[in-house]
């Protein structure tokens, strides 16, 4: 009972220290991109529009009203929603609102949700890939830690970690699609169209992506492993018999555990913000290229929109890697 | 093999890391049964002994010579399957520190549960049901619950308890115990050790016995081997080594340990000072510290009341969670109390003050170890804006005043001993020219001839300067050794404040008897003694 209240408390402090976050985030990116120099209603017009109709379109996106009395309204449209008049007919943005594009006069909430499978299937895809190779050759790196065949593997890991993932990309691209033609190139396809088109698409991005993290899942992986069999307990075990297999792969292996998840965390958290290079490289349709395109024209609600959608998703990450940690090592909710 | 083969034989052990040789050329014997203490100061080689008995020498590095046959096992040409057998089943190990010695993400009973699967061909079940049978064999109360409980949630003494569970879960041979109590309070310590004393008795097993502490080897052991520097200094009987010992290492070690039961030394001019009607240089009235909030609130100092006179030394005794060092911080100003006031002179004082110093616990950490040990004493000076020459003199005078050298000032603080940090900790005290020295736990990281040294010292300045001085420690017979007055704390409340003499010789509250008849005896005839008067109290009770 006490240990539900303390977790239910846990919880419930970390939530509202995530709300805080967000509204901070909110509040700099806003100021940052709204009080950059540059005319919007000009941009937002074109180049032949005359002073008047820059006017009437300042008007229109309210860029006259003070920069605090339009983040309310933005934050206001975040909590209810709005409802917007495009001239002849009103549309209704429900709640959670971010606006309305500046350029294709469609909201930013639906926007980003068209885009939002494409980049979630590559990140949660590469995910599983970068853990399993990550984790794998970390394991393999702290049972041979000190022979050659793990100081190959860490120089393996420590180039992959250097290279940037359009070489990554560009390689496996040339060499697989183009040479061997083992692959067609990249092709976004909707796992509910078909799923198999969908995973051999994506084999690719999940491969270059996987590759570089897997480097960072690799040391972190040796190291906290490497941590934990220099502690005490570990000399426990070996003093009474338990085999090096059981002492890597149960009791150090475990000692990873929270640091992963923490890491794991921050960079699903900002891969679901979109991976801008991966994206670009293979032409996926995704957030990150949607950012790259609003940024490129100038569509502020859609360019705060998605920073914004970006600090939610790594606050979100990071409080679920937070209960998590908890789950995993329950010493944490006590402290 | 014979019968007649001693259950452990070591022979010209010499175990080296790198240049240092840790054993040199050690010779002993343990019949089945029989329990050997290895007794000796940090640095003398003891656990090194006890490592290379499980062969855990074995890939670190070590150079071992000689042999070590442990139940028949050649230790050292045994193969990695062999030695795999011997550890945890033939012979078992308990460690110092019971909490970092469990891994603290499995239930206390599934890590019993995997040494025995280790050893034996048992389904999970059965090994689980194992360990809640050898969990309830050490006391453990509610053992089938308890043993899906992580260490953490586990007290010191029950982590123990639980360390000893695993190694009797395969019925070993030899228990070998590296300083098993060394972690725990005093009424823990004895609690632990008379559960040895039975399972020796009931399994026949054989103990080896490392420890620093003479008087947890006097009532537990048949024979003490006492070890300086890698060798042996004395072998024999517990009752003829410890009762007239025969080298003068022996001696010197047996007089530095500290007894609850020999008063603090006269000194002349204690005989002029009279306490009793000197001024009072610290008061705490009233005093209160509570923790957390809400339903987690918790009183850690509770309506305490004291004093301290000038050129007078009040013991505060206690166990863990007691509140005695929450009380010292309080007394210093480094922590405001709740309720209650500190006075200084019959005036309230806050906050931290110059003429009320502190001595710590840990003479490693309490330094800065990238700042010379001069600038770390110089600091009092310079914070009250004294300038150079007379600061560098000043510094010599102090190091010199603790028993260093002047020319001390350059090094840094991994440069000295144990022993010698704790002087310059104290130097940095008397920097501010005190009234009051704090002392928290100040010689319990320290081997005990340093420790003797150390309370020689404070006591000196006590006499000296006069200074009215506050000694904080678990250890009664320390205390003893240095206080005028005596403040027993128990669960945040002094339970029991007088002249020291006629606390330790007839205290009136059932606890300080209890903590007094857990102090182990040097005597071993003695020690029995105490052990059945536990046992039947505890029988009783």
């Amino acid at each position: 009972m006490n240990a539900l209240h303390g977790f239910a408390g846990f919880a419930l402090r970390r939530t509202l220290g995530a709300v805080v976050t967000l509204l901070a985030i909110s509040v700099i990116v806003y100021v940052v991109f709204y009080a950059a120099p540059g005319d919007v209603a000009q941009i937002t017009c074109g180049p032949r529009c005359s002073p008047a109709q820059v006017h009437q379109v300042a008007e229109q996106l309210r860029l006259d009203d003070p920069l605090y009395v339009r983040y309310l309204h933005f934050l206001q449209g975040v909590v209810v929603g709005h409802d917007y008049s495009t001239g002849t007919s009103v549309e209704h943005c429900s709640a959670p609102c971010l606006g309305m594009s500046y350029q294709s006069d469609q909201q930013v909430t639906q926007l980003i949700l068209a885009k939002l499978p494409v980049t979630g299937s590559l990140a949660l895809g590469a995910m599983v890939l970068w853990l399993l190779f990550g984790v794998g050759t970390g394991v393999l790196a702290a049972w041979r830690r000190g022979r050659l065949d793990e100081r190959i593997l860490t120089g393996i890991t420590l180039a992959g970690w250097a290279t940037p993932v359009f070489v990554v990309g560009l390689l496996l691209m040339v060499v697989i699609c183009g040479q061997l033609q083992l692959l067609p190139f990249p092709q976004y396809v909707p796992f509910t169209e078909d799923p198999e088109q969908w995973a051999w698409n994506l084999l690719l991005p999940w491969l270059s992506l996987a590759l570089i993290e897997a480097a960072k899942y690799a040391r972190l992986t040796r190291s906290a492993m490497l941590e934990t069999l220099a502690e005490d307990h570990v000399r426990t075990f070996r003093a009474y018999g338990v085999g090096e297999r059981a002492i890597v792969g149960r009791h150090a292996l475990r000692g990873a555990v929270g640091p992963l998840i923490a890491l794991n965390a921050n960079d699903l958290g900002s891969l679901f913000g979109g991976a801008v290079l991966t994206e670009s490289l293979f032409g996926l349709p995704g957030i990150g290229r949607e950012l790259v395109h609003a940024v490129n024209v100038v569509d502020l609600p859609v360019v705060v929109g998605m920073v914004v959608l970006t600090g939610f998703f790594v606050v979100l990450a990071n409080a679920v890697a937070d209960v998590l940690y908890a789950v995993a090592d329950r010493r944490t909710v006590l402290s | 093999m014979s019968t007649a083969e001693s259950l452990v034989q070591v022979t010209g052990l010499s175990v080296a890391f790198g240049p240092v040789r840790a054993v040199d050329a050690l010779s002993f014997r343990l019949e089945r049964g029989a329990a050997l203490a290895l007794v000796g100061e940090s640095g003398s080689g003891k656990s090194t002994v006890a490592s290379a008995l499980l062969g855990l020498h074995r890939g670190t590095g070590a150079v071992v010579d000689g042999t070590v046959r442990v139940a028949g096992v050649d230790v050292g040409s045994a193969s990695d399957a062999e030695l795999r057998r011997l550890r945890g089943g033939t012979a078992a190990m308990v460690f110092q520190d019971p909490l970092s010695s469990l891994d603290p993400y499995y239930a206390v009973g599934d890590q019993i549960a995997e040494v025995y699967r280790v050893h034996h061909r048992a389904s999970r079940r059965a090994a689980r049901a194992r360990a809640v049978q050898v969990l309830d064999r050490v006391g453990i109360p509610d053992a089938v619950r308890r043993s899906r409980s992580r260490p953490h949630e586990f007290s010191g003494g029950m982590r123990q308890r639980a360390l000893i569970a695993m190694a009797l879960a395969c019925e070993p041979e030899l228990l070998v115990a590296d300083e098993p109590t060394t972690a725990l309070d005093v009424t823990v310590q004895a609690q632990i050790l008379d559960l040895l004393h039975t399972l020796r008795q009931e399994t026949g097993m054989g103990l080896l016995l490392v420890t620093h502490d003479v008087g947890v080897a006097a009532g537990s052991v048949d024979d003490i081997l006492v070890m300086r520097n890698g060798v042996e200094v004395e072998h024999g009987p517990v009752a003829t080594v410890l009762g007239s010992p025969a080298r003068t290492y022996t001696r010197r070690l047996l007089k530095s340990v500290p007894r609850v039961d020999v008063p603090r030394p006269a000194h002349p001019a204690d005989a002029e000072h009279e306490p009793a009607s000197a001024g009072v240089a610290l008061e705490a009235v009233g005093l209160r510290r509570v923790f957390g909030r809400g339903a987690r609130a918790f009183a850690a100092v509770d309506d305490v009341s004291l004093q301290v006179r000038r050129g007078e030394a009040l013991g505060i005794v206690g166990e863990s969670g007691s509140g005695k060092t929450t009380l010292g911080r309080m007394l210093v100003g480094l922590l405001a109390p709740s309720a209650g006031q500190v006075r200084r002179e019959g005036v309230a004082v806050n906050g931290v003050r110059p003429d009320v110093q502190m001595v710590f616990q840990d003479p490693v950490s309490s330094l800065n170890p990238r700042r010379s040990v001069g600038e770390s004493v110089a600091d009092p000076l310079r914070a009250r804006g004294e300038r150079d020459p007379a600061v560098r003199t000043r510094v010599a005078e102090l190091l010199e005043r603790v028993g260093l050298e002047p020319a001390h000032h350059g090094r840094y603080p991994h440069e000295f001993s144990g022993g010698q940090r704790q002087r310059i900790g104290i130097a940095r005290a008397l920097a501010a020219d005190p009234r009051v020295l704090v002392c928290d736990e100040p010689v319990s990281a320290l081997d005990v001839t340093t420790q003797a040294q150390v309370v020689e010292l404070l006591d000196e300045l006590r006499r000296e300067l006069g200074l009215a001085l506050v000694f904080i420690a678990h250890d009664l017979a320390v205390v003893r050794r240095v206080s005028d007055r005596l403040a027993v704390m128990r669960r945040g409340r002094v339970v029991e404040y007088g002249q020291a003499n006629e606390v330790y010789e007839s205290p009136r509250e059932a606890y300080t008897r209890h903590l007094l008849a857990a102090v182990p005896a040097l005597d071993p005839d003695l020690a029995a003694v105490r052990r059945a008067e536990r046992m039947e109290q505890r029988s009783l009770g």
